[in-house]
Protein backbone atom coordinates (compact mmCIF):
# COMPACT_ATOMS: atom_id res chain seq x y z
CA UNK A 1 0.00 0.00 0.00
CA UNK A 2 2.88 2.17 0.84
CA UNK A 3 4.34 1.37 -2.32
CA UNK A 4 1.41 1.92 -4.69
CA UNK A 5 0.73 5.56 -2.63
CA UNK A 6 4.62 6.05 -3.61
CA UNK A 7 4.42 5.85 -7.13
CA UNK A 8 1.01 8.15 -6.79
CA UNK A 9 2.89 10.68 -5.11
CA UNK A 10 5.59 11.05 -7.70
CA UNK A 11 3.96 11.32 -10.38
CA UNK A 12 1.41 14.13 -9.03
CA UNK A 13 4.54 15.80 -6.77
CA UNK A 14 6.83 15.71 -9.80
CA UNK A 15 4.01 17.88 -12.23
CA UNK A 16 4.66 21.33 -11.93
CA UNK A 17 0.78 22.29 -12.42
CA UNK A 18 -0.86 19.71 -10.29
CA UNK A 19 1.47 20.57 -7.23
CA UNK A 20 0.72 24.45 -8.10
CA UNK A 21 -3.02 23.49 -7.95
CA UNK A 22 -2.37 21.12 -5.01
CA UNK A 23 -0.54 24.96 -2.79
CA UNK A 24 -3.36 26.92 -4.20
CA UNK A 25 -6.17 24.88 -2.82
CA UNK A 26 -4.81 24.22 0.33
CA UNK A 27 -3.72 28.28 0.45
CA UNK A 28 -7.64 29.12 -0.33
CA UNK A 29 -8.76 26.67 2.54
CA UNK A 30 -6.94 28.44 4.79
CA UNK A 31 -8.36 31.82 3.90
CA UNK A 32 -11.62 30.49 5.55
CA UNK A 33 -10.29 32.27 8.68
CA UNK A 34 -10.41 35.32 6.82
CA UNK A 35 -14.55 35.28 6.64
CA UNK A 36 -13.67 36.22 10.50
CA UNK A 37 -12.79 40.10 9.29
CA UNK A 38 -16.15 40.49 6.72
CA UNK A 39 -18.08 43.16 7.75
CA UNK A 40 -20.98 45.43 6.30
CA UNK A 41 -24.13 46.90 6.18
CA UNK A 42 -27.55 45.57 5.09
CA UNK A 43 -30.06 48.61 5.19
CA UNK A 44 -29.84 49.63 8.69
CA UNK A 45 -28.18 46.48 10.05
CA UNK A 46 -24.71 46.46 10.82
CA UNK A 47 -23.33 42.92 10.25
CA UNK A 48 -20.36 41.76 11.61
CA UNK A 49 -19.96 37.96 10.34
CA UNK A 50 -17.33 36.76 13.45
CA UNK A 51 -20.28 37.82 15.49
CA UNK A 52 -23.02 36.38 13.76
CA UNK A 53 -22.27 32.93 15.87
CA UNK A 54 -21.20 31.08 12.51
CA UNK A 55 -17.67 30.49 14.17
CA UNK A 56 -19.30 29.12 17.72
CA UNK A 57 -19.10 25.38 18.28
CA UNK A 58 -20.69 23.38 17.43
CA UNK A 59 -21.72 25.39 13.83
CA UNK A 60 -18.39 25.72 12.59
CA UNK A 61 -18.20 22.49 11.80
CA UNK A 62 -21.01 22.24 9.98
CA UNK A 63 -20.50 26.26 7.96
CA UNK A 64 -16.80 25.37 7.12
CA UNK A 65 -17.30 22.44 5.84
CA UNK A 66 -19.80 23.40 3.74
CA UNK A 67 -17.80 26.40 2.26
CA UNK A 68 -14.77 24.40 1.94
CA UNK A 69 -16.28 22.21 -0.37
CA UNK A 70 -16.78 25.01 -2.69
CA UNK A 71 -12.78 24.70 -3.49
CA UNK A 72 -12.75 21.05 -4.53
CA UNK A 73 -12.58 21.85 -8.01
CA UNK A 74 -9.36 22.44 -7.92
CA UNK A 75 -8.25 19.11 -6.46
CA UNK A 76 -11.02 17.73 -8.88
CA UNK A 77 -8.38 19.26 -11.86
CA UNK A 78 -5.65 17.57 -10.56
CA UNK A 79 -7.49 14.24 -10.35
CA UNK A 80 -8.91 14.42 -13.53
CA UNK A 81 -5.63 15.13 -15.50
CA UNK A 82 -3.16 12.64 -13.08
CA UNK A 83 -5.82 9.75 -15.08
CA UNK A 84 -5.99 11.53 -18.53
CA UNK A 85 -2.62 12.42 -18.66
CA UNK A 86 -2.03 8.39 -18.12
CA UNK A 87 -3.65 7.73 -21.08
CA UNK A 88 -2.04 10.52 -23.21
CA UNK A 89 1.19 10.12 -22.23
CA UNK A 90 0.83 6.19 -23.00
CA UNK A 91 2.16 5.67 -19.49
CA UNK A 92 -0.86 3.48 -18.09
CA UNK A 93 0.42 0.84 -20.67
CA UNK A 94 4.05 1.32 -19.77
CA UNK A 95 2.79 0.68 -16.09
CA UNK A 96 1.11 -2.32 -16.78
CA UNK A 97 3.70 -3.54 -19.23
CA UNK A 98 6.40 -3.08 -16.04
CA UNK A 99 4.68 -5.08 -14.12
CA UNK A 100 1.72 -3.20 -12.20
CA UNK A 101 -1.93 -5.53 -12.33
CA UNK A 102 -4.69 -3.05 -13.18
CA UNK A 103 -6.18 -3.82 -9.44
CA UNK A 104 -2.72 -2.28 -8.38
CA UNK A 105 -3.60 0.81 -10.56
CA UNK A 106 -7.19 1.55 -9.68
CA UNK A 107 -6.01 0.96 -5.74
CA UNK A 108 -3.15 3.73 -5.98
CA UNK A 109 -5.39 6.08 -7.42
CA UNK A 110 -7.96 5.65 -5.18
CA UNK A 111 -5.60 5.71 -2.08
CA UNK A 112 -4.92 9.22 -3.80
CA UNK A 113 -8.05 10.25 -4.29
CA UNK A 114 -8.58 9.15 0.16
CA UNK A 115 -5.26 10.67 0.87
CA UNK A 116 -6.42 13.86 -0.33
CA UNK A 117 -9.98 13.64 1.30
CA UNK A 118 -8.36 12.96 4.28
CA UNK A 119 -5.82 15.84 4.32
CA UNK A 120 -8.64 18.15 3.32
CA UNK A 121 -10.63 16.88 6.10
CA UNK A 122 -7.97 17.39 8.47
CA UNK A 123 -6.71 20.64 7.95
CA UNK A 124 -10.47 22.23 7.73
CA UNK A 125 -10.70 20.37 11.24
CA UNK A 126 -7.59 22.16 12.17
CA UNK A 127 -8.27 25.61 10.49
CA UNK A 128 -12.26 25.44 12.58
CA UNK A 129 -10.94 24.23 15.97
CA UNK A 130 -8.20 27.32 15.85
CA UNK A 131 -11.15 29.80 14.36
CA UNK A 132 -13.54 28.14 17.30
CA UNK A 133 -11.35 28.24 19.88
CA UNK A 134 -10.62 32.50 18.97
CA UNK A 135 -14.31 33.48 18.40
CA UNK A 136 -16.42 31.07 19.76
CA UNK A 137 -18.78 31.64 22.72
CA UNK A 138 -18.77 28.32 23.46
CA UNK A 139 -15.20 26.73 24.70
CA UNK A 140 -16.24 23.32 26.56
CA UNK A 141 -14.70 20.38 25.62
CA UNK A 142 -18.18 18.73 25.13
CA UNK A 143 -19.47 21.11 22.72
CA UNK A 144 -16.46 22.04 20.43
CA UNK A 145 -16.62 18.22 19.27
CA UNK A 146 -20.16 17.59 18.76
CA UNK A 147 -21.47 17.62 15.51
CA UNK A 148 -18.12 16.00 14.35
CA UNK A 149 -20.18 14.12 11.55
CA UNK A 150 -20.13 17.25 9.57
CA UNK A 151 -16.49 16.03 9.13
CA UNK A 152 -17.35 12.65 8.28
CA UNK A 153 -19.72 14.29 5.80
CA UNK A 154 -17.06 16.40 3.93
CA UNK A 155 -14.74 13.71 3.71
CA UNK A 156 -16.97 11.30 2.26
CA UNK A 157 -18.25 13.90 -0.31
CA UNK A 158 -14.79 14.51 -1.16
CA UNK A 159 -14.00 10.77 -1.60
CA UNK A 160 -17.44 10.41 -3.56
CA UNK A 161 -16.47 13.69 -5.50
CA UNK A 162 -13.10 12.71 -6.58
CA UNK A 163 -13.99 9.19 -6.85
CA UNK A 164 -16.30 10.76 -9.76
CA UNK A 165 -14.13 12.73 -10.94
CA UNK A 166 -11.62 9.54 -11.00
CA UNK A 167 -13.59 7.72 -12.96
CA UNK A 168 -14.87 10.54 -15.80
CA UNK A 169 -11.26 10.54 -16.41
CA UNK A 170 -10.71 6.53 -17.09
CA UNK A 171 -14.01 6.46 -19.11
CA UNK A 172 -13.35 9.87 -21.48
CA UNK A 173 -9.28 9.45 -21.50
CA UNK A 174 -8.90 13.41 -21.87
CA UNK A 175 -9.10 15.77 -18.91
CA UNK A 176 -10.72 18.80 -20.53
CA UNK A 177 -13.58 16.25 -22.30
CA UNK A 178 -13.56 14.63 -18.92
CA UNK A 179 -14.14 18.22 -16.90
CA UNK A 180 -17.20 19.35 -19.21
CA UNK A 181 -18.57 15.89 -18.54
CA UNK A 182 -18.64 16.95 -14.90
CA UNK A 183 -20.45 20.30 -15.51
CA UNK A 184 -22.45 18.33 -18.52
CA UNK A 185 -23.82 15.66 -15.86
CA UNK A 186 -24.65 18.44 -13.14
CA UNK A 187 -26.65 19.70 -15.50
CA UNK A 188 -28.40 16.81 -16.65
CA UNK A 189 -29.16 15.54 -13.12
CA UNK A 190 -30.45 19.54 -12.25
CA UNK A 191 -32.58 19.77 -15.44
CA UNK A 192 -34.15 17.01 -16.04
CA UNK A 193 -34.87 17.32 -11.98
CA UNK A 194 -36.68 20.60 -13.37
CA UNK A 195 -38.35 19.27 -15.86
CA UNK A 196 -40.17 16.25 -14.07
CA UNK A 197 -41.21 18.05 -11.16
CA UNK A 198 -42.17 21.58 -12.60
CA UNK A 199 -43.20 20.97 -16.21
CA UNK A 200 -44.22 17.53 -16.28
CA UNK A 201 -45.84 16.58 -12.94
CA UNK A 202 -46.52 20.19 -12.00
CA UNK A 203 -45.40 19.79 -8.46
CA UNK A 204 -44.70 23.16 -6.68
CA UNK A 205 -41.34 23.64 -5.10
CA UNK A 206 -41.92 23.44 -1.45
CA UNK A 207 -43.64 19.63 -2.23
CA UNK A 208 -41.43 17.30 -1.14
CA UNK A 209 -42.48 14.42 -4.07
CA UNK A 210 -41.06 11.10 -5.09
CA UNK A 211 -39.26 13.12 -7.77
CA UNK A 212 -36.98 14.43 -4.67
CA UNK A 213 -36.71 10.64 -3.35
CA UNK A 214 -35.81 9.38 -6.69
CA UNK A 215 -33.23 12.10 -7.01
CA UNK A 216 -32.01 11.56 -4.04
CA UNK A 217 -30.21 8.93 -5.00
CA UNK A 218 -27.91 10.76 -7.71
CA UNK A 219 -24.79 11.18 -7.66
CA UNK A 220 -24.46 15.02 -7.49
CA UNK A 221 -27.55 15.49 -5.55
CA UNK A 222 -26.93 13.09 -3.10
CA UNK A 223 -23.20 14.60 -2.19
CA UNK A 224 -25.50 17.79 -2.13
CA UNK A 225 -27.47 16.21 0.16
CA UNK A 226 -24.60 15.32 2.71
CA UNK A 227 -24.42 18.84 3.69
CA UNK A 228 -27.06 21.51 3.79
CA UNK A 229 -26.52 24.98 3.03
CA UNK A 230 -25.86 26.40 6.43
CA UNK A 231 -27.09 30.22 6.01
CA UNK A 232 -30.66 29.89 7.44
CA UNK A 233 -28.79 28.75 10.45
CA UNK A 234 -27.41 32.53 11.18
CA UNK A 235 -28.72 34.88 13.60
CA UNK A 236 -29.25 37.66 11.32
CA UNK A 237 -30.55 35.75 8.07
CA UNK A 238 -33.23 33.62 10.85
CA UNK A 239 -34.06 37.55 12.22
CA UNK A 240 -34.65 38.71 9.01
CA UNK A 241 -36.59 35.64 7.96
CA UNK A 242 -38.97 35.86 11.25
CA UNK A 243 -39.55 39.45 9.74
CA UNK A 244 -40.66 38.60 6.44
CA UNK A 245 -42.35 35.63 7.86
CA UNK A 246 -40.49 32.59 6.86
CA UNK A 247 -40.51 29.86 9.64
CA UNK A 248 -37.22 27.96 9.32
CA UNK A 249 -37.72 24.24 9.85
CA UNK A 250 -35.21 23.14 7.59
CA UNK A 251 -33.22 19.68 8.93
CA UNK A 252 -29.54 20.72 8.68
CA UNK A 253 -28.34 17.63 10.65
CA UNK A 254 -26.30 14.70 8.47
CA UNK A 255 -28.01 11.87 7.70
CA UNK A 256 -26.90 8.43 8.16
CA UNK A 257 -28.77 7.24 4.90
CA UNK A 258 -27.20 9.98 2.39
CA UNK A 259 -23.69 9.22 3.67
CA UNK A 260 -24.82 5.14 2.59
CA UNK A 261 -25.97 6.60 -0.60
CA UNK A 262 -22.77 8.34 -1.28
CA UNK A 263 -20.65 5.59 -0.21
CA UNK A 264 -22.32 3.36 -2.98
CA UNK A 265 -21.95 5.71 -5.13
CA UNK A 266 -17.92 5.76 -4.57
CA UNK A 267 -18.36 1.93 -4.90
CA UNK A 268 -19.84 1.86 -8.12
CA UNK A 269 -17.19 4.49 -9.45
CA UNK A 270 -14.31 2.76 -8.17
CA UNK A 271 -15.66 -0.82 -9.51
CA UNK A 272 -16.42 0.58 -12.93
CA UNK A 273 -13.32 2.08 -13.20
CA UNK A 274 -11.63 -1.22 -12.35
CA UNK A 275 -14.05 -2.76 -15.06
CA UNK A 276 -13.89 -0.52 -17.78
CA UNK A 277 -9.80 -0.73 -17.49
CA UNK A 278 -10.32 -4.08 -17.44
CA UNK A 279 -12.21 -4.64 -20.87
CA UNK A 280 -10.03 -1.94 -22.73
CA UNK A 281 -7.51 -2.65 -24.95
CA UNK A 282 -4.96 -0.29 -24.52
CA UNK B 1 16.04 -25.81 -22.32
CA UNK B 2 14.00 -23.50 -19.79
CA UNK B 3 10.74 -21.91 -21.61
CA UNK B 4 10.10 -18.63 -20.84
CA UNK B 5 7.08 -17.81 -22.74
CA UNK B 6 4.26 -20.13 -24.29
CA UNK B 7 1.74 -19.27 -26.39
CA UNK B 8 -0.98 -21.71 -26.96
CA UNK B 9 -3.86 -21.51 -29.56
CA UNK B 10 -3.96 -17.47 -28.91
CA UNK B 11 -7.08 -15.88 -30.81
CA UNK B 12 -7.69 -12.11 -30.75
CA UNK B 13 -10.92 -10.42 -32.70
CA UNK B 14 -11.04 -6.65 -32.10
CA UNK B 15 -14.65 -5.10 -32.40
CA UNK B 16 -15.97 -8.90 -33.28
CA UNK B 17 -14.53 -8.13 -36.93
CA UNK B 18 -10.78 -8.20 -36.58
CA UNK B 19 -9.02 -11.13 -36.68
CA UNK B 20 -5.87 -9.95 -35.79
CA UNK B 21 -4.32 -13.08 -34.35
CA UNK B 22 -5.52 -16.82 -35.43
CA UNK B 23 -4.58 -19.75 -33.38
CA UNK B 24 -1.12 -18.61 -32.99
CA UNK B 25 1.36 -21.21 -31.19
CA UNK B 26 5.25 -21.10 -30.34
CA UNK B 27 7.56 -21.23 -27.20
CA UNK B 28 10.40 -18.74 -26.57
CA UNK B 29 12.88 -20.55 -24.72
CA UNK B 30 15.38 -19.03 -22.53
CA UNK B 31 19.09 -17.68 -23.94
CA UNK B 32 17.92 -17.22 -27.79
CA UNK B 33 17.55 -14.67 -29.58
CA UNK B 34 13.84 -14.31 -31.52
CA UNK B 35 12.58 -12.17 -34.23
CA UNK B 36 8.91 -12.06 -34.98
CA UNK B 37 8.54 -10.76 -38.70
CA UNK B 38 5.43 -9.69 -40.26
CA UNK B 39 4.15 -6.69 -42.66
CA UNK B 40 2.68 -4.42 -40.89
CA UNK B 41 -1.11 -5.47 -39.15
CA UNK B 42 0.49 -8.52 -39.22
CA UNK B 43 -0.72 -9.68 -35.35
CA UNK B 44 2.90 -8.89 -33.97
CA UNK B 45 2.06 -5.97 -31.56
CA UNK B 46 -1.10 -7.94 -30.94
CA UNK B 47 0.33 -10.77 -29.89
CA UNK B 48 3.35 -8.84 -28.08
CA UNK B 49 0.25 -7.31 -26.42
CA UNK B 50 -1.67 -9.93 -25.01
CA UNK B 51 1.56 -10.94 -22.97
CA UNK B 52 1.97 -8.19 -21.67
CA UNK B 53 -1.19 -7.65 -19.97
CA UNK B 54 -2.45 -4.48 -21.76
CA UNK B 55 -4.60 -6.22 -25.04
CA UNK B 56 -7.38 -8.61 -23.62
CA UNK B 57 -7.13 -11.96 -25.71
CA UNK B 58 -10.59 -13.33 -27.01
CA UNK B 59 -9.48 -17.03 -26.54
CA UNK B 60 -6.41 -19.66 -26.26
CA UNK B 61 -4.05 -18.93 -23.54
CA UNK B 62 -0.10 -17.55 -22.70
CA UNK B 63 1.85 -18.98 -19.79
CA UNK B 64 5.23 -16.89 -18.39
CA UNK B 65 7.80 -19.26 -16.95
CA UNK B 66 5.76 -22.36 -16.99
CA UNK B 67 2.71 -20.33 -15.38
CA UNK B 68 4.40 -20.23 -11.45
CA UNK B 69 3.17 -16.89 -10.89
CA UNK B 70 0.25 -14.27 -12.25
CA UNK B 71 0.95 -12.19 -15.16
CA UNK B 72 1.90 -9.45 -13.29
CA UNK B 73 4.43 -10.78 -11.11
CA UNK B 74 5.99 -12.29 -13.85
CA UNK B 75 5.93 -9.13 -16.05
CA UNK B 76 8.07 -7.20 -13.19
CA UNK B 77 11.02 -10.26 -14.67
CA UNK B 78 10.24 -8.64 -17.71
CA UNK B 79 11.96 -5.86 -19.66
CA UNK B 80 9.47 -4.61 -22.70
CA UNK B 81 9.39 -1.90 -24.80
CA UNK B 82 6.38 -1.24 -26.89
CA UNK B 83 6.42 0.82 -30.20
CA UNK B 84 7.22 3.84 -28.34
CA UNK B 85 8.97 5.20 -25.48
CA UNK B 86 6.31 5.90 -22.96
CA UNK B 87 7.45 8.17 -19.68
CA UNK B 88 6.29 10.97 -18.06
CA UNK B 89 7.53 13.94 -19.87
CA UNK B 90 7.71 16.19 -17.13
CA UNK B 91 10.07 13.96 -14.75
CA UNK B 92 13.83 13.68 -15.34
CA UNK B 93 15.54 10.60 -16.91
CA UNK B 94 16.47 9.27 -13.26
CA UNK B 95 13.45 10.00 -11.67
CA UNK B 96 11.29 8.62 -14.35
CA UNK B 97 13.84 5.13 -13.88
CA UNK B 98 13.04 5.13 -10.27
CA UNK B 99 9.44 4.98 -10.80
CA UNK B 100 9.63 1.97 -12.83
CA UNK B 101 11.98 0.69 -10.03
CA UNK B 102 8.73 1.44 -7.06
CA UNK B 103 6.43 -0.40 -9.78
CA UNK B 104 8.76 -3.29 -10.52
CA UNK B 105 9.44 -3.30 -6.45
CA UNK B 106 13.25 -3.14 -6.78
CA UNK B 107 16.01 -1.15 -4.86
CA UNK B 108 17.54 2.09 -7.01
CA UNK B 109 20.68 1.13 -7.33
CA UNK B 110 20.82 -0.06 -10.95
CA UNK B 111 19.18 3.11 -11.94
CA UNK B 112 23.07 4.70 -12.43
CA UNK B 113 24.23 1.60 -14.03
CA UNK B 114 22.11 1.27 -16.70
CA UNK B 115 21.80 4.45 -17.73
CA UNK B 116 25.78 4.64 -18.07
CA UNK B 117 25.09 1.35 -20.30
CA UNK B 118 22.86 3.49 -22.60
CA UNK B 119 25.00 6.00 -22.65
CA UNK B 120 22.39 8.78 -20.77
CA UNK B 121 24.65 9.30 -17.87
CA UNK B 122 25.35 12.82 -18.23
CA UNK B 123 21.17 13.93 -19.03
CA UNK B 124 19.74 11.99 -16.35
CA UNK B 125 18.87 15.33 -14.60
CA UNK B 126 17.13 16.25 -17.98
CA UNK B 127 13.28 16.14 -17.98
CA UNK B 128 12.19 13.34 -20.52
CA UNK B 129 10.02 16.16 -23.04
CA UNK B 130 13.71 17.61 -23.73
CA UNK B 131 15.05 13.74 -25.31
CA UNK B 132 15.77 13.41 -29.06
CA UNK B 133 13.27 10.50 -30.16
CA UNK B 134 16.96 8.06 -30.18
CA UNK B 135 17.72 8.81 -26.91
CA UNK B 136 14.06 8.66 -25.69
CA UNK B 137 14.20 4.81 -27.27
CA UNK B 138 17.47 4.56 -25.34
CA UNK B 139 16.22 5.53 -21.84
CA UNK B 140 13.20 2.77 -22.72
CA UNK B 141 16.28 0.50 -23.11
CA UNK B 142 17.50 1.02 -19.62
CA UNK B 143 14.10 0.87 -18.14
CA UNK B 144 13.87 -2.29 -19.63
CA UNK B 145 16.71 -3.82 -18.27
CA UNK B 146 16.64 -2.05 -15.03
CA UNK B 147 15.77 -5.49 -13.31
CA UNK B 148 18.12 -7.50 -15.24
CA UNK B 149 15.38 -9.39 -16.67
CA UNK B 150 15.21 -12.82 -17.65
CA UNK B 151 13.62 -11.32 -21.52
CA UNK B 152 13.94 -8.52 -23.36
CA UNK B 153 10.57 -7.48 -25.44
CA UNK B 154 11.33 -5.00 -28.43
CA UNK B 155 8.61 -3.98 -30.32
CA UNK B 156 10.23 -2.05 -33.55
CA UNK B 157 12.84 -0.49 -31.89
CA UNK B 158 14.41 1.33 -34.57
CA UNK B 159 11.06 3.00 -35.85
CA UNK B 160 11.45 6.49 -36.72
CA UNK B 161 15.70 6.62 -35.45
CA UNK B 162 18.04 8.14 -37.88
CA UNK B 163 20.86 6.16 -39.39
CA UNK B 164 23.20 6.53 -36.17
CA UNK B 165 19.98 5.73 -33.73
CA UNK B 166 19.56 2.72 -35.36
CA UNK B 167 23.12 1.60 -34.97
CA UNK B 168 23.14 2.80 -31.53
CA UNK B 169 20.27 0.25 -30.26
CA UNK B 170 21.22 -2.08 -32.65
CA UNK B 171 24.58 -2.47 -30.92
CA UNK B 172 22.94 -2.39 -27.92
CA UNK B 173 21.09 -5.03 -28.44
CA UNK B 174 23.79 -6.99 -29.05
CA UNK B 175 25.75 -6.11 -26.09
CA UNK B 176 22.60 -7.38 -24.70
CA UNK B 177 22.59 -10.69 -26.11
CA UNK B 178 26.21 -11.12 -26.09
CA UNK B 179 25.28 -10.89 -22.33
CA UNK B 180 23.23 -14.21 -22.48
CA UNK B 181 19.34 -12.76 -22.01
CA UNK B 182 16.55 -13.79 -24.07
CA UNK B 183 15.06 -11.20 -26.89
CA UNK B 184 12.24 -11.30 -28.48
CA UNK B 185 12.62 -8.70 -31.32
CA UNK B 186 9.69 -7.59 -33.22
CA UNK B 187 10.38 -6.16 -36.70
CA UNK B 188 9.70 -5.43 -40.15
CA UNK B 189 12.90 -4.65 -40.64
CA UNK B 190 14.30 -8.08 -42.21
CA UNK B 191 18.10 -6.77 -42.28
CA UNK B 192 18.02 -6.19 -38.46
CA UNK B 193 16.33 -9.90 -37.94
CA UNK B 194 18.96 -11.03 -39.79
CA UNK B 195 21.75 -9.59 -37.84
CA UNK B 196 20.85 -10.30 -34.38
CA UNK B 197 18.45 -13.16 -34.09
CA UNK B 198 18.80 -16.52 -34.01
CA UNK B 199 15.37 -17.78 -34.09
CA UNK B 200 12.45 -16.17 -36.00
CA UNK B 201 8.29 -16.59 -36.18
CA UNK B 202 7.21 -15.34 -39.27
CA UNK B 203 3.08 -14.21 -38.92
CA UNK B 204 0.85 -12.99 -42.16
CA UNK B 205 -2.56 -11.94 -41.43
CA UNK B 206 -2.39 -13.02 -38.10
CA UNK B 207 -1.37 -16.59 -38.87
CA UNK B 208 1.81 -17.93 -38.34
CA UNK B 209 3.38 -19.41 -41.67
CA UNK B 210 7.37 -20.10 -40.23
CA UNK B 211 8.70 -21.20 -37.33
CA UNK B 212 12.71 -22.12 -36.42
CA UNK B 213 15.81 -21.22 -36.95
CA UNK B 214 16.80 -18.43 -39.20
CA UNK B 215 19.69 -20.80 -40.15
CA UNK B 216 16.76 -23.46 -41.45
CA UNK B 217 15.02 -20.47 -42.98
CA UNK B 218 17.85 -19.67 -44.90
CA UNK B 219 19.65 -23.04 -46.22
CA UNK B 220 16.41 -24.37 -47.48
CA UNK B 221 18.39 -25.54 -50.36
CA UNK B 222 19.53 -23.00 -52.59
CA UNK B 223 19.85 -22.15 -55.70
CA UNK B 224 22.57 -21.69 -58.78
CA UNK B 225 22.76 -18.80 -61.08
CA UNK B 226 24.72 -19.93 -64.59
CA UNK B 227 25.42 -19.07 -68.04
CA UNK B 228 27.39 -20.68 -70.88
CA UNK B 229 27.53 -19.92 -74.12
CA UNK B 230 24.63 -22.05 -75.20
CA UNK B 231 21.81 -21.79 -73.19
CA UNK B 232 19.43 -23.73 -75.02
CA UNK B 233 21.77 -26.84 -74.77
CA UNK B 234 22.23 -26.09 -70.96
CA UNK B 235 18.51 -25.61 -69.93
CA UNK B 236 18.06 -29.01 -71.80
CA UNK B 237 20.92 -30.85 -70.19
CA UNK B 238 20.11 -29.45 -66.99
CA UNK B 239 16.36 -30.37 -67.07
CA UNK B 240 17.81 -34.51 -66.94
CA UNK B 241 19.47 -33.93 -63.63
CA UNK B 242 17.99 -35.53 -61.00
CA UNK B 243 17.96 -32.74 -58.11
CA UNK B 244 16.73 -30.17 -60.88
CA UNK B 245 13.60 -28.24 -59.66
CA UNK B 246 12.86 -25.63 -62.08
CA UNK B 247 14.36 -23.21 -64.08
CA UNK B 248 14.28 -19.89 -64.47
CA UNK B 249 15.40 -17.42 -67.12
CA UNK B 250 16.93 -13.89 -65.91
CA UNK B 251 18.72 -11.38 -67.32
CA UNK B 252 19.85 -13.84 -69.60
CA UNK B 253 21.57 -16.03 -66.97
CA UNK B 254 19.95 -19.14 -65.46
CA UNK B 255 18.97 -19.46 -62.12
CA UNK B 256 17.92 -23.37 -61.08
CA UNK B 257 16.37 -24.47 -58.29
CA UNK B 258 16.91 -27.45 -56.46
CA UNK B 259 14.96 -30.27 -54.82
CA UNK B 260 17.78 -31.92 -53.07
CA UNK B 261 21.33 -31.33 -52.27
CA UNK B 262 23.82 -30.59 -55.02
CA UNK B 263 27.36 -29.08 -54.95
CA UNK B 264 28.62 -26.82 -57.02
CA UNK B 265 31.47 -28.95 -58.57
CA UNK B 266 29.18 -31.55 -58.86
CA UNK B 267 27.04 -29.68 -61.07
CA UNK B 268 30.04 -28.60 -62.78
CA UNK B 269 31.54 -31.76 -63.27
CA UNK B 270 27.94 -33.15 -64.71
CA UNK B 271 27.49 -30.39 -67.40
CA UNK B 272 31.65 -30.88 -68.41
CA UNK B 273 30.59 -34.78 -68.91
CA UNK B 274 27.51 -33.39 -71.21
CA UNK B 275 29.92 -30.88 -72.98
CA UNK B 276 29.39 -27.65 -71.64
CA UNK B 277 31.35 -25.14 -70.52
CA UNK B 278 30.24 -22.25 -68.42
CA UNK B 279 30.68 -18.85 -68.34
CA UNK B 280 29.07 -18.18 -64.77
CA UNK B 281 28.41 -20.53 -61.98
CA UNK B 282 27.25 -18.96 -58.77
CA UNK B 283 25.61 -20.97 -55.88
CA UNK B 284 23.34 -18.74 -53.71
CA UNK B 285 21.36 -18.61 -50.88
CA UNK B 286 17.82 -16.33 -50.84
CA UNK B 287 18.46 -13.68 -48.40
CA UNK B 288 15.85 -13.58 -45.42
CA UNK B 289 13.90 -10.56 -47.39
CA UNK B 290 13.48 -12.85 -50.71
CA UNK B 291 12.62 -15.99 -48.23
CA UNK B 292 10.05 -14.04 -46.31
CA UNK B 293 8.32 -12.39 -49.27
CA UNK B 294 8.27 -15.65 -50.92
CA UNK B 295 6.91 -16.94 -47.82
CA UNK B 296 4.39 -13.93 -47.45
CA UNK B 297 3.42 -14.07 -51.31
CA UNK B 298 3.00 -17.78 -51.97
CA UNK B 299 0.32 -18.87 -48.84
Amino acid sequence: MKRLLSIELQKITKNRSSKVLTIIYFLLLSLITLIASIEFDLGPIHINVAEQGIFNFPFIWHFNTYFADFLKIFLAVVIVSMMANEYSYGTLKQNLIDGMSKKEFIISKFLTVLLFAGVSTLFVFIVSLFLGLKHSSFTEISIIFSDLEYLLAYFVKLTCFFSFCLFLGILVKRSAFALGFLFFWFGVEKISYGILKFEVFKFKNSDVTFIDRIYDFFPLEAMSNLIIEPFSRLNFVKTLGNQVGIESVKDYSVHFSTIAIVVMWIFIFILTSYYILKKRDL
Amino acid sequence: METILTIQNLNKIYNRKVHAVKNLSFEIKKGNVYGILGPNGSGKSTTLGITLNVVNKTSGDYKWFDGAMETHEALKKVGAIIERPNFYPYMTAEENLKLVCKIKNIPFQKVEEKLELVGLIERKDSKFSTFSLGMKQRLAIASALLNDPEILILDEPTNGLDPQGIRQIRDLIRIIASQGTTILLASHLLDEVEKVCSHVVVLRKGEMLYQGSVEGMLSSEGFFEIQADDMELLESTLKNHPSVDKIITEEGKLLVYLKGTLEAKDLNLYLHQNNIVLNHLVKRKNSLEEQFLQLTNNN
